[in-house]
């Protein structure tokens, strides 16, 4: 995919299985809204193939609209009328599908008053983020794509919306999803592949990237001296900086080698609050990713 | 599901949120009206005939509507709607393009229609009587839109929409003044006058006057009205994005 002389995605080959949630993540710039907008036919790529649901895109118009009548799509930047309220609009979205979910219910379970005269445009990013959410879904697709879903919603609609995400997918439906909220991909994908530079780094479940192997991780000044903790630590342990003031210790790790790091701290004088023993999270796993890459 | 579902659906979606915009009223509704009463009342502005001045005035008036409502109104609305990204959207769901466009020229009809009722409503109560001709004038207006609608697709699908503003409300205001509608061909520049009947705005009002004054529709202009609708849905539908 080009924008004039310039790549967005090149060698992007990916698959999104059925009835799950397929989470694509990485930087801004990475590429993931256009790989989005290049399965949902918005985009046509310089080069490549794509298949959604079994039909080539862009392909005809007669394919398209095939693949449309099964497909929702919520858009980064919303694509909602301004001047309308919200019910009118999920109405609208609904009216254009075979078998339409009913709109008011699918507004009163993303958070929205259906009875609301209130215009979208009257409305808080994360409300207007709400009714995008449900024009996604009013259609009762099988496949739905949601560019960063869940960016301005307060926690109790990001939750509630999760839900209804969950229950959708536990029902047959399939979700790809950009986001750079990690915490909501560890706990819902099924299956993230991580994006930068318009290529694909790595991909896999959650528990594939974060590992089973438990690390020590600590924030401190730019660029110690590491060393003398590598000597101090068990053989088998590896020792980094990545990125520039994050250290982990990761490897053959016991409770005493909690206790060892620390004494390293305080000999560094090293203020060391959030010190801990765990599991790597995603966002740890998809920096190293990204800033580890040429 | 038909494609003339959606169509309607789209039409219906159009109609409502044109209705509910103040500015657009006041482009295809207000100043229409208000242009009735000034050019029937007063002689401010040069008349195409000596005959009935409320009939002349209504043909401009129906012709000022049809491109307000089905070029300029109609461009800026687009123009809009694509740079807040409200097309994208309906990109990706059954609604095809050409369904899109057919949806808003429907919408657009509708409200050229209420336009044009109102504005001939008025004319009836300023004395104009209708002849037998007169029944063509809904063709008329249709083929006006026709020919107008097109064109506001090609403005909004390709230029920016701050560019479609300036553009469509300056084109609108040219048209009004240098192409036969408020003044007559035969009142503008020898040179400029020629061209008029071969204008779309120009076509319209000598369809229109004729219709309304009582006599047949001559067809050279419905001839340029029907050949600027081919042409502008040709260019159209390969020069229309959604984003």
């Amino acid at each position: 995919m080009r924008y004039g002389a310039r790549t967005a995605v090149a060698g992007v080959s990916l698959t999104a299985d059925e009835g799950s949630i397929t989470a694509l993540v990485g930087p801004n710039g990475a590429g993931k809204t256009s790989t989005v907008e290049v399965c949902v036919g918005l985009r046509t790529p310089s080069a490549g193939t794509v298949e959604v649901l079994g039909t080539a895109l862009p392909g005809s118009a007669s394919n398209r609209q095939r693949v449309h009548a099964q497909v929702g799509v919520m858009l980064q930047d919303g694509g909602l009328y301004p001047t309308a309220r919200p019910l009118e609009m999920v109405q609208h979205v609904a009216s254009l599908y075979p078998n339409p979910d009913q709109p008011a219910a699918l507004l009163d379970s993303v958070g929205i008053d259906p009875s609301t005269r209130t215009t979208i445009r009257r409305l808080s990013g994360g409300e207007q983020r709400r009714v995008a959410a449900a024009c996604a879904l009013v259609g009762r697709p099988r496949l739905v794509f949601l560019d960063e879903p869940t960016t301005g919603l307060d926690a109790t609609g990001r939750r509630a919306f999760h839900d209804l995400l969950l229950d959708r997918v536990h029902a047959g439906m399939t979700v790809v999803l950009t986001t750079h909220l990690l915490d909501d991909v560890e706990r819902m994908a099924d299956k993230v592949i991580v994006m930068a530079d318009g290529a694909i780094v790595r991909e896999g479940s959650v528990n594939d990237l974060v590992g089973e192997d438990d690390a020590i991780a600590f924030r401190g000044p730019r660029h110690m001296e590491l060393d003398d903790l590598r000597e101090a630590l068990p053989p088998g342990t590896s020792v980094s900086e990545t990125p520039p003031g994050f250290y982990r210790i990761s490897g053959t790790l016991d409770p005493m080698s909690l206790a060892t790091v620390a004494a390293w701290c305080g000999q560094h004088g090293v203020r060391t609050p959030d010190l801990r023993l765990g599991r790597r999270s995603l966002e740890d796993v998809v920096i190293d990713l990204v800033e580890g890459r040429p | 599901m038909t494609s003339l579902t959606r169509i309607l659906a789209q039409g219906r979606w159009e109609t409502r949120l044109l209705l509910r915009n103040g500015e657009q009223l006041l482009l295809t509704i207000v100043i229409p009206l208000g242009l009735l009463l000034v050019l029937a009342l007063t002689d401010v502005l040069p008349q195409t005939t000596g005959g009935d001045t409320v009939a002349a005035s209504l043909a401009t008036v129906l012709a000022v509507s049809v491109i307000s409502t089905g070029f300029t109104s109609l461009a800026i609305a687009t123009g809009f709607e694509r740079r807040s990204g409200a097309l994208r959207l309906l990109a990706t769901t059954p609604l095809t393009s050409r369904e899109l466009l057919f949806g808003k020229a429907g919408a657009t009809v509708v409200v050229t229609a209420l336009s044009g009722g109102l504005a001939t409503l008025l004319a009836l109560i300023l004395g104009w009587r209708p002849t037998p001709s007169a029944l063509v004038v809904p063709v008329l207006v249709l083929l006006g839109v026709a020919a107008w609608a097109p064109w506001a697709f090609v403005l909004a699908g390709t230029l920016r929409a701050e560019a479609v503003l300036a553009v469509a409300n300056g084109l609108f205001l040219v048209f009004l003044l240098f192409g036969g509608v408020v003044i007559p061909a035969a009142s503008l520049p020898d040179l400029l006058g020629a061209v008029v009947p071969y204008l779309p705005s120009g076509a319209l009002v000598e369809a229109l006057a004729a219709s309304l004054g009582g006599t047949a529709v001559p067809a050279m202009a419905a001839g340029v009205l029907i050949a600027w609708s081919a042409l502008g849905t040709l260019v159209a539908t390969r020069t229309f994005r959604w984003t």
